[in-house]
Formats: structure tokens, sequence, C-alpha cells
């Protein structure tokens, strides 16, 4: 064992990380899924959409953000924090227009496959059916569909860390808060190209690849058979 | 115009049995003789504009929401349609086939629900039968085998979209220019195994549909029947062909209106009218005009309208149809169901013929082509003749939508058919029951109509709401 080593608990049970590590990362490493939506491996940690919302020695943290430390205990598969990320998943669902039986996303999309894997039939909080959210079908290969997107900014992030480019950015505070694109003529203005990473990421269908819709049939989707968080809990030491 | 206020008025409401919500309305005079009866469409759709702005491979996945009975008819017509956005003309001939094995599987499921569960508590317990045991619960207590059989048989069907299309309901298999999966050894021996069973049920099926007709000739004959027009399409030789082809209108007597069409031009021949009462339009043949060329589409009208059917048990069947009024057009509505299950073996046929195909394991699924802005897609649904007509701008976005849905175009004659009925058998009667009233029933139930799915007459008819106080007397108006 190095002095790098830490030794901490998580749901009672004793697990080791190295130093630096988040409590998300040192979670995957031994297999113990941490939900979570706007972290993306390869992303500096974010810490926005609180889904990962983990209790460290009782206090609320968010998994993805905080390291680790020597002997704290931490809470995460419990009744409390799984309600406490489905009302945020439920929050996401009404804030915005999704429609997940005709998204092409469907299936592959990481919001939806939270609702499955929380149990949520149907969002418990009234629908807001925002009006002013638009689609940008202006680039030849790539559309936003504003009506789905949860701000989680892996689009921002990957767009500035990943593909060496700025296309997106939040514009807008509270309520009003929305991604815009870097160019006052829409998608089509942007030097974004449909290989970037920046649209690979999207967790919801908010940033598509045009052309590619309902290719994958249904029960060859990435969540078809097996609950999100799966391919880290196989690792389970 | 004659003034209704003073009439006493029957409203059937919900009326039962059918797909969707529609209420009709009897005027009645003081001595109960008829003076109006008309099916008004209550549900209210706008799949026309909803998918305005949405990209076009969106389409046969959105629209197809319209309807949870036959939402392939709508998946595979606004397939259609993007197939000749994208550019694609022919599909390779997986990808054709998976579509028709789709869709014969869908008109297998749709009409075995219909008979079975819909229709049989009338045809085989009277239409005056008490409304207690005139329901499917009934059959399943008296007649169990055919309770068992209409079941299984819509299983059936329902595995095979599962199959083809991913989900049995609301699927994704038709993608512009093809389909994204082909059928699996194992998924096409499971048919196999059961398609001997399906075919004898089907044949049983249609025995008990010929011989109702044919025993019960002298009451069926003229119950809700008139002369009309048909629509259908049929294939090149003149066939019936439930997937594609041209569209052939024939009159009342067989002479053809217009033949071969390509339903690319259908708005050359095609017309729809708004009328205030009904969210539901009336489309028309343009040549006759919104008095003389409605027409009707269905079972019946493309039996009528063909020439033959190309699997040999359901042209027999055909030909015996076609016997009963001399080779010329059946326009007894009640001979709806015996054409439907005509047509229910035909599609069982076709799905044999299929699963022998090995096209259906090929694994050329899609094709591309240059993009147009224009595409037309139709198909002859459960209930008729389906058009789907979209434009798409230069982002690939719908910019236009427009459905002619099959019980649309039996809109008309569904009115006449519950004016006909109401005429002949509630009008002037001292006392009006249920069976009675069952009567106009069964003659809509005949034309097996879709309501939600036919009612998008959007920004033509507004919602009005008007507050009437326990007098009768107007007190507010509210209208969108």
């Amino acid at each position: 064992m190095s002095e790098n080593t830490i030794t901490f608990e998580i749901d009672g049970v004793e697990v080791q990380g190295i130093a630096g590590q988040t409590i998300m990362a040192a979670a995957d490493a031994v297999g113990i899924y941490i939900p979570r939506l706007c972290a993306f491996e390869g992303l500096p940690p974010f810490g926005s959409c609180r889904i990962c919302t983990v209790k460290v020695n009782g206090r609320f943290q968010s998994a993805c953000t905080q390291p680790i430390a020597e002997g704290i205990m931490v809470e995460n598969d419990t009744e409390e924090l799984l309600e406490l990320r489905r009302n945020l998943v439920d929050m996401l669902f009404v804030e915005g227009n999704h429609f997940c039986m005709f998204c092409e996303k469907s299936g592959n999309c990481e919001l939806q496959a939270l609702a499955y894997r929380f149990g949520i039939a149907a969002p418990k909080y009234p629908y807001m059916f925002p009006a002013d959210r638009n689609v940008d079908a202006t680039h030849k290969d790539i559309f936003i569909d504003h009506n789905r997107c949860v701000l989680c900014a892996r689009c921002i992030r990957a767009s500035h860390d990943l593909d060496g480019k700025n296309v997106f950015q939040f514009v807008g505070r509270g309520p009003q808060k929305r991604i815009a694109v870097n160019s006052t003529a829409k998608l089509v203005g942007t030097d974004i190209d449909v290989t970037d990473q920046a649209v690979a990421v999207c967790p919801v269908g908010a940033i598509l690849k045009k052309r590619v819709g309902y290719t994958i049939p249904v029960g060859q989707r990435k969540y078809d058979h097996e609950p999100i968080g799966s391919d880290i809990e196989a690792n389970k030491q | 115009m004659q003034d209704t206020n003073d009439l006493k008025r029957i409203v059937i409401e919900p009326v039962t049995r059918v797909e969707g919500h529609g209420k009709v309305t009897i005027l009645l005079d003081e001595q109960n003789r008829v003076k109006q009866a008309r099916l008004h469409i209550v549900e209210f759709r706008g799949f026309e504009r909803f998918i305005q702005g949405r990209p076009y491979w969106e389409a046969p996945v959105l629209v197809q929401r319209l309807c949870g009975i036959c939402p392939v008819s709508h998946h595979l017509a606004a397939a259609k349609a993007m197939d000749l956005i994208v550019g694609v003309d022919k599909l390779t001939p997986t990808a054709e086939k998976i579509r028709r094995l789709m869709h014969y599987g869908q008109m297998f499921q749709s009409h075995s629900l219909h008979f079975f569960h819909l229709a049989s508590p009338d045809l085989l317990f009277g239409f005056d039968a008490p409304v207690a045991i005139r329901n499917v619960i009934g059959v399943a207590a008296k007649h169990p085998d055919l309770a068992v059989q209409g079941v299984m048989m819509r299983k059936y069907g329902q595995e095979i979209i599962k199959a083809t299309a991913g989900k049995k309901i609301h699927g994704t298999g038709a993608i512009p220019g093809g389909v994204n999966k082909n059928l699996s050894i194992a998924e096409r021996d499971m048919f196999l195994k059961d398609i001997d069973q399906m075919t004898e049920w089907s044949r049983g099926a249609l025995k008990i549909a010929k011989d109702y007709t044919i025993e019960n000739l002298e009451a069926v004959a003229p119950f809700g029947s008139f002369d009309s027009n048909h629509l259908s399409l049929v294939r090149d030789d003149g066939a019936m062909d439930l997937y594609h082809g041209n569209l052939r209108a024939i009159d009342a007597q067989g002479n053809k209106i217009f033949d071969q069409v390509d339903y690319q031009n259908y708005l050359e021949y095609i017309t729809e009218e708004v009328r205030d009462w009904s969210y539901m339009k009336f489309p028309f043949i343009k040549s006759l005009g919104p008095e003389n060329g409605w027409y009707r589409v269905g079972p019946l009208a493309r039996v009528n309208a063909c020439d033959f059917i190309d699997t040999p048990e359901a042209e027999a069947a055909r030909k015996e149809f076609m016997a009963v009024t001399d080779g010329k057009p059946n326009n007894l509505t009640m001979a709806y169901h015996w054409a439907r299950m005509i047509e229910t073996l035909h599609s069982i046929e076709k799905i044999r013929e299929l699963l022998e195909d090995p096209d259906l394991q090929g694994s050329d699924l899609v094709l591309k082509g240059d993009r147009r802005p224009e595409g037309i897609g139709l198909l002859e649904a459960p209930r008729g003749t389906l058009f789907h007509h979209y434009k798409v701008n230069e982002d690939d976005q719908v910019v236009m939508a427009n459905l002619i849905v099959s019980t649309t175009s039996n809109n008309e004659p569904m009115n006449r058919a519950v004016s006909k009925v109401a005429m002949d058998h509630i009008s002037g009667k001292a006392e009006i029951t249920e069976g009675l009233l069952n009567h106009i029933e069964v003659a809509i139930r005949a034309y097996d109509p879709c309501l939600s799915c036919a009612t998008h007459a959007l920004g033509k008819m507004p919602l009005v709401v008007r507050l009437v106080d326990h007098e009768g007397n107007e007190v507010a108006k509210k209208s969108t």
C-alpha cells in the first residue's frame, strides 16, 4: 500500500483511493456507481447538476468535485439521497420539453436512463411547457434543440477544453439561463464541426448529428437492457 | 335552413366499440321523425402543426403518435414520404420486404382486433341483444374459442410489428431510405411455427363474416347502405396491394373515375372540405365536386376496386364476395366485415410468403440519394387509403404537413350510414330503446373508424364554449 493510498467508507464499506481523486473517481474505480449528469470522463469537475450529491460525514457534497480524505464516511445509496436525486431529475424533466416518446436520443439518453434507474414513471412536479425554446437547424450536419437542453455545460467545456474552440456559452441568469452559440448567425456561423467532442458529449437530445435519427433499432440502444451505471458496477471489487 | 331548436335531440355519446371519441346527434320532431342525424368527431388533434419545425427524420416516429391502434400505417406512410425527401425512389429488397412484413402484421392485428373484439358482439348476439352481454366479455363467455382466437391473432400481428419495428406500439423500424433492422432466422422461425394456426383461424373468421352476410342478406343489404364511389391503391396490374400502388377510383357501378394515378399528383384529384360542425374534414374527388365526389375507402373499397388478389385463398374469397353482386361493386355497409376478413386472410398469406423469402435476412438496409424538398407517401391502412404529404426546408425542417387519414375519407359515408339507419330504424318509433340506438353504432362500427387519427382540421374550426343557464339562455360565449 503506497503512502498515497487513502482509506475511507462508502455506505459502510471500506474502500481505498488515491490521494487527489474525487469521491466519484474513487468510487468508479472500485465499481460503486454514483449517479451523475454534468460529470463526464475527460472533462474537469463542474459540480452543477447536483445529481451526484452524496453525504460526507453528514454534510451534502457533490461527489464529482469533492476530493477523498482519510477516514471520511460517505453516504451514497440511501433512500434520502435517492429521493433528492429523483427530485432533481424530476425538475429537469418539467423545466424543459422532454418528449421521450419521439426523441431520437431515447434509449441512449442519460436523463431518461437516470429516470428509469430511479423508478420515475412520471414527474411529480407540474410540467412548465416552456414556449420560448427553439431549434437551431442552420448547420448542415448538426442541430440544437433547446427544448431538451439541461444546462449541464458539457458542450461548453468540451468545446473549450477538448476541441480548442469556444462555440458555446451560457447567457442569462436564473430561469433565463440558456446555452448560446458564439455567433450572431446561429450554429451555421460558428466553427463547430460534426466530429467535435462538443457534439458527442451531450447527455440528452439537445445537440445531435443530423440524419442519424433512429438508425439504431430499439433493443440495441445503450440503455435498452442494462440501467445507466451498470458498466461501472460491473467492476465491483 | 330549418330551425333545429324546436326539435327533440338524442345524443349517443360516446359512440362505443370504436377507436377514439365521437358522438351522434339525432334531431326528432314531435312525431319522433328523424330530421337530421350526424356523426360528430369531438376529438381535436394538431399533428400537422406539431411536426412543423421538426427534423424530417423525426416525422415517421412523431406522427405515428396520432394513434395507438394503427401507428404502423402512419409510421410507414411518413417513411415513404421521407424516402422521397432523401432521394430514394426504390428501397433495397430487404428494406421493402421488412416494411411490407410490418404492414401486413399491422393489418392482421388491427382487423382481428376489430372483428373479434369490437364488431363480433353485434354479429353473434344481434343488434338488440342486452347490452350486458353485447360486448367482448359476452363473447368470451359464450364463444371462448373465438375470444381466444381474437387475442392470439392480434398478438401474432403485434409480435411481427415488434420484430420489425422494435416495439409493438410506436416503433422506429422504418427510417428515411430504408429500415434499421432485418429479421433474424430465430424471429422468422418463431412466426413460421404458428402460421398454419393463424391461417386456419383466419379462414374461420372469414367464414363467420361471409355466412353472417349471406344468411342475413335480406336484413343486411339495406342496413345503412347506399351507392358510393370507392377509392384505393392498386398495383400496376390491378392487383390489391396494401403497401404501395397507384390510385384508382370507381363509381358505384364499377366504372373507373380515374385509374393508375401516380399518388404524387393526388392534389390534382382529391381535395377536402371543412364543415363547421366537425373537426374532421370531408375529402372528395375534385372532378365530381363535394356533392357527388365523396367516396368510401377501406376493406370494402379495396376489394371492390382491385381486379384480383395475388394470394390464392383470398382471391377465391374475393370471387365469392363479388358473385353476390354479380361482379359489380358491393355497396353494402355491412359487407365491410366480410371484406375485412378477406384481407385478414390475404395478410396472413402474404406474411407466409414474406417469411419464406431469404431477402428478409439481408443486410442491405438503407439507401441515400439527393435531397428533395417535398415527399408524398400513401399506403392502404387497415381503415383505408392514408395520405402523408410533407415539405422540408434546406435546414432539414418540416415546414408543411398534410394528412388525409382513412377515417376522414369515410366521414361522409359514415354520416350517410348514420342518416340511413336513423331513417329506417328510429324515425317515427314511439319508444326509442338502447337497442335501436345501437343500430346507429353498428353502422358506424362497420367502417372501423379511428376517430382520434382523423381529426386535425387545425385552424379551420374554432373551439367554442357556451355557458347556458337553467332556462337554456346563453349567458356567455367564448371561442379560441
